[in-house]
């Protein structure tokens, strides 16, 4: 299947961007095994793979800041050794990372002016990043400090930035998983300008719908091996998702559920940010009934963070009765008398939050669970390594035993482990955030499976995530979270994405409180225009 | 060329061999020493490794400095890995040591037995309270425990002096800076007639034996560890950092106080400015090449104990300066930080053959 090419090539032309053969080991995994891409001038090409596929490993060599063991790179048919980042820009390669490297104190003309290798005085810098910004779209006031910048403005800084160096090649790596619905259509908008001026753009994703409505072309990864080049225009989710992952994701049998009485209720919760760059919570009211499944959805950064900590009981400065766990008044109460309550949590971060990165995984069934404990806190460690047999084995972990350390599992591995870890201790409440995030296709299947049938034995669920697929997958009632405040709650049946989307720029019925105002006027909005 | 490169996983290998590696760099390295100073390097590795233990009565001597270094690495262990960076044990042992010469100086002719307890643990208390300034510093204002720590170093030799110098000095003593010496009642038990080492070296024993199952057996040591290692996974649980700040400084404090008491009560006999010999700081190398373990301190303490002999022996049989004593602590836990890159690394040889063709260099210019 040959991409069709949206500027058509003189058919002498040599590929903007050619790798033969890439390969990649690291000590413990092959990332890259022999990999081949070719990608034209102009052309939106795809790199869609699983977490630990190896697309980043392959970014990371194209931009120069990994060498790779084997393999030629090819500009314009002439090959290439790329040594850093810095030589890539000059070959005309430039990347938007997933994690923004922008200085949050300093002003975004600054930051641009940082990262431009060559010396130009900082008032052209500001003139040129409003010529681009005003070219393609991306509004943004260059003398704005980053720290006021919502993510998805950050993100246009970034791109910005990258502009500026007049690349012939883009790398975008996972660019929309920072932005609501609206913002990603503004931003393929501009994607789709950059590729018609003849910029190549690559295109790192595992939305299969994105990649089908943006790009032209489509190299799919496995295991760090190619298994497929294709057109994404003419396949459709399944044939994409069988080249990606070896099969088709299992369907989840969604049932209606019997809802009981409330077991988490959340009353006017108000906390004002403990760390300079946090988020105000403000008026937030939220109930969690037995038997059903609760999403919140939101670009990360909006709150979901401090709301986590004031529910979890690790932030303990809300007042008594905000938060309230099984009709007990709980706003003051720490981690373990919540969990007492019958409170469980898993926390966005695995490793050195959900799980102790050096310990084995029957000593982190310890941070949460009290079964194998006797009289005075004596560890029982035969009943310890017990309980972690069941649950690898209940949860389907593949681990090196009981005893393995927990950094030494696949992220898909840990998450089962640790999800299984609360669910095993049968809770009347489970909150968790990003479930799935950075989890393998099937260990996510499985995941959504758990707690939909948690659910179904009536416990109560509050899920947090980023990602609207999931949300609507499996929850029952949606909020949406957005600059420190909680949208009301809609029924699954009646949400859409369009309506979702525009709840997470803030813009729900009764939000324009006047907080509103003032928000906008200290710029510290979170808000994709 | 040589290359690091990181492991997928800690070697088990490597935890284990490298104190054995870097004690045989630290042998060759004080070999070379020896021959740089115009020693015969036999007699000098004698002086150090056989010499000390040779006879009972050497293993006695053996034992009576490895005591308070065992009993203060403890401690410490607790601290280290609980990442509290307690390294003023050394004021510690030194407080306890004046609180239990305080108590041996009411003795009288007439006191009983009673006497012995009551100094140890006025010596617990005594190191508890210095290391409880610390904690209490660390807790309400969040001031540095590392610089704090080691500043109350240079406060308990001062309240040594000022006591010793002043209202406890010997009346009848010419005037010499010492206290009088402590009633024979108050001596620590002998293990055996004709020897110095006395029931501390047990209590030390049984010391090790506890912290064993207070780390690896009870919940109260692995949410101690769990701060240590992840402090959000322990907020995450809600184990309490306050809790393990307190906790980590009594215990360490407790038992370097017991090891000044044990000292001042025992081969001291009576308080003079000469207490701080250095045990707290040499038991900061004991805690870290017996990894933090019970059992490996152990078998450290003993080997920190043999280059103290080692290094009186060296002065007096061979000329050599005790300072020597101070250059081979050193080494051993220099070159045991340089092994333990082993544990996480491994050495390859990696040649210097460029990935793709040399006729890709002059590509990058023309780009230009």
């Amino acid at each position: 299947m040959n991409p069709p090419d949206t500027v058509p090539l003189p058919a002498a032309a040599p590929p903007r961007l050619q790798l033969t053969g890439i390969t990649k080991r690291y000590p413990a995994v092959v990332a890259n095994n022999g990999i081949s891409l070719t990608v034209g001038a102009g052309e939106v090409h795809a790199i869609l793979g699983e977490n630990g596929a190896g697309k980043s490993t392959l970014m990371k060599i194209i931009y120069g800041a990994v060498k790779p063991d084997e393999g030629r790179i090819e500009v314009d048919g002439k090959p290439v050794h790329i040594r850093n980042p810095q030589e890539a820009r000059q070959l005309g390669i430039a990347m938007v990372f997933q994690h923004f490297s922008l200085f949050d104190t300093l002003s975004v003309a600054e930051n641009v002016w940082l990262g431009l290798d060559k010396s130009l005085p900082l008032a052209e810098v500001v003139q040129r990043i409003e010529s681009t910004a005003h070219d393609y779209g991306l509004e943004v006031d260059p003398h704005r400090p980053v720290h006021t910048l919502s993510v998805g403005e950050m993100q246009r800084v970034e791109i910005i930035r990258a502009l500026l160096t007049h690349p012939r090649v883009l790398i975008l790596d996972e660019p929309t998983s920072v932005l609501t619905p609206q913002a990603v259509e503004k931003l393929f908008v501009v994607l789709r300008r950059l590729a018609s001026e003849g910029c190549s753009i690559l295109y790192i994703s595992h939305k299969l719908h994105e990649i089908r409505s943006l790009c032209t072309a489509c190299t799919v990864l496995r295991g760090g091996q190619v298994t497929g080049v294709c057109n994404p225009a003419v396949e459709s989710n399944a044939s994409l998702s069988r080249l990606m992952i070896g099969s088709e994701p299992p369907e989840l049998t969604h049932r209606e559920s019997q809802v009981g009485a409330s077991v988490l209720r959340v009353q006017g919760l108000a906390l004002p940010r403990s760390e300079p760059f946090g988020v105000d919570l403000q008026g937030i009211h939220l109930d969690v009934r037995a038997g059903e499944v609760v999403g919140i959805a939101g670009v990360s950064g909006n709150g979901q963070k401090e709301l986590l900590y004031a529910l979890s009981g690790e932030d303990t400065r809300a007042a008594p009765e905000m938060v309230q766990i099984a009709g007990r008044e709980a706003g003051r109460l720490g981690p373990g008398r919540r969990r007492a309550l019958g409170l469980h949590f898993v926390p966005e971060e695995r490793l050195g939050r959900g799980a102790v990165p050096s310990m084995g995984l029957a000593h982190n069934l310890l941070l949460t669970r009290k079964t194998a404990l006797g009289k005075g806190g004596w560890i029982r460690m035969g009943q310890l390594q017990e309980q972690a047999r069941a649950i690898i084995a209940r949860f389907n972990v593949k681990a090196g035993g009981p005893n393995a350390a927990a950094q030494s599992l696949s992220g898909g591995n840990l998450q089962k482990f640790i999800v299984g870890r609360e669910i095993d201790a049968r809770p009347k409440l489970l909150i968790i955030s990003q479930p799935t995030w950075g989890v393998d296709v099937g260990a996510a299947a499985q995941i959504r499976g758990a707690i939909l049938q948690l659910r179904d034995e009536g416990c109560a669920v509050l899920v947090l995530s980023e990602e609207l697929d999931e949300l609507f997958e499996i929850c029952d009632r949606l909020h949406v979270v957005a600059k420190g405040r909680l949208s009301p709650s809609v029924a699954r049946a009646d949400a859409t994405v369009q309506q979702i989307g525009e709840w997470m720029s803030g813009l729900w019925d009764g939000a324009a409180a006047p907080n509103a105002a003032q928000n906008a006027a200290r710029g510290g909005a979170h808000v994709q225009a | 060329m040589f290359k690091l490169e990181q492991r997928p996983q800690a070697s088990k290998l490597w935890t284990y061999g490298s104190p054995v590696l870097a004690l045989a760099i630290t042998v060759l390295i004080g070999v070379c020493l020896f021959v740089m100073l115009g020693k015969d390097p036999v007699r000098g590795l004698q002086a150090f490794f056989w010499d000390p233990v040779k006879s009972t009565y050497a293993l006695g001597e053996l034992a009576v400095k490895a005591t308070p270094l065992l009993l203060i690495a403890l401690g410490l262990a607790v601290c280290f890995r609980s990442n509290v960076w307690n390294i003023g044990a050394e004021g510690q042992f030194v407080i306890g040591a004046v609180a239990a010469g305080g108590v041996a100086l009411l003795a009288d002719k007439t006191t009983g037995p009673w006497i012995v307890p009551a100094i140890l643990v006025a010596g617990m208390l005594g190191g508890m309270v210095w290391a409880g300034i610390v904690a209490l510093l660390r807790d309400r204002f969040n001031a540095n425990e590392i610089l704090v720590s080691l500043m109350l170093v240079y406060v308990a030799t001062l309240v040594l002096g000022f006591l010793v110098y002043g209202p406890w000095k010997d009346p009848m003593g010419y005037n010499f800076p010492q206290t009088k010496t402590f009633e024979r009642v108050t001596q620590i038990p002998k293990l055996m007639q004709g020897m110095r080492t006395n029931i501390g070296l047990l209590l030390a024993l049984a010391a090790a034996a506890m912290l064993w199952i207070f780390l690896f057996r009870t919940r109260a040591g692995f949410a101690l560890q769990v701060g240590g290692l992840a402090p959000a996974a322990a907020r995450y649980a809600g184990f309490s950092s306050r809790r393990a700040l307190w906790t980590a400084l009594l215990i360490s404090g407790a038992a370097a106080g017991l090891a000044g008491a044990l000292e001042v009560a025992g081969p001291l006999g009576q308080l003079t400015p000469y207490v701080p010999a250095g045990y707290g700081f040499a038991a900061i190398i004991v805690a870290f090449v017996g990894r933090l373990h019970p059992v490996g301190m152990i078998f450290s303490a003993i080997l920190m104990s043999m280059f103290y002999i080692g290094g009186e022996l060296a002065q007096s049989r061979l000329g050599l300066p005790k300072a020597l004593t101070g250059v081979f602590q050193g080494l051993l836990l220099f070159t045991l930080l340089a092994c333990d890159t082993l544990v996480a690394y491994r050495v390859r040889w990696v040649s210097r053959t460029p990935v793709v063709p040399p006729a890709a260099a002059p590509a990058v210019k023309e780009a230009r």
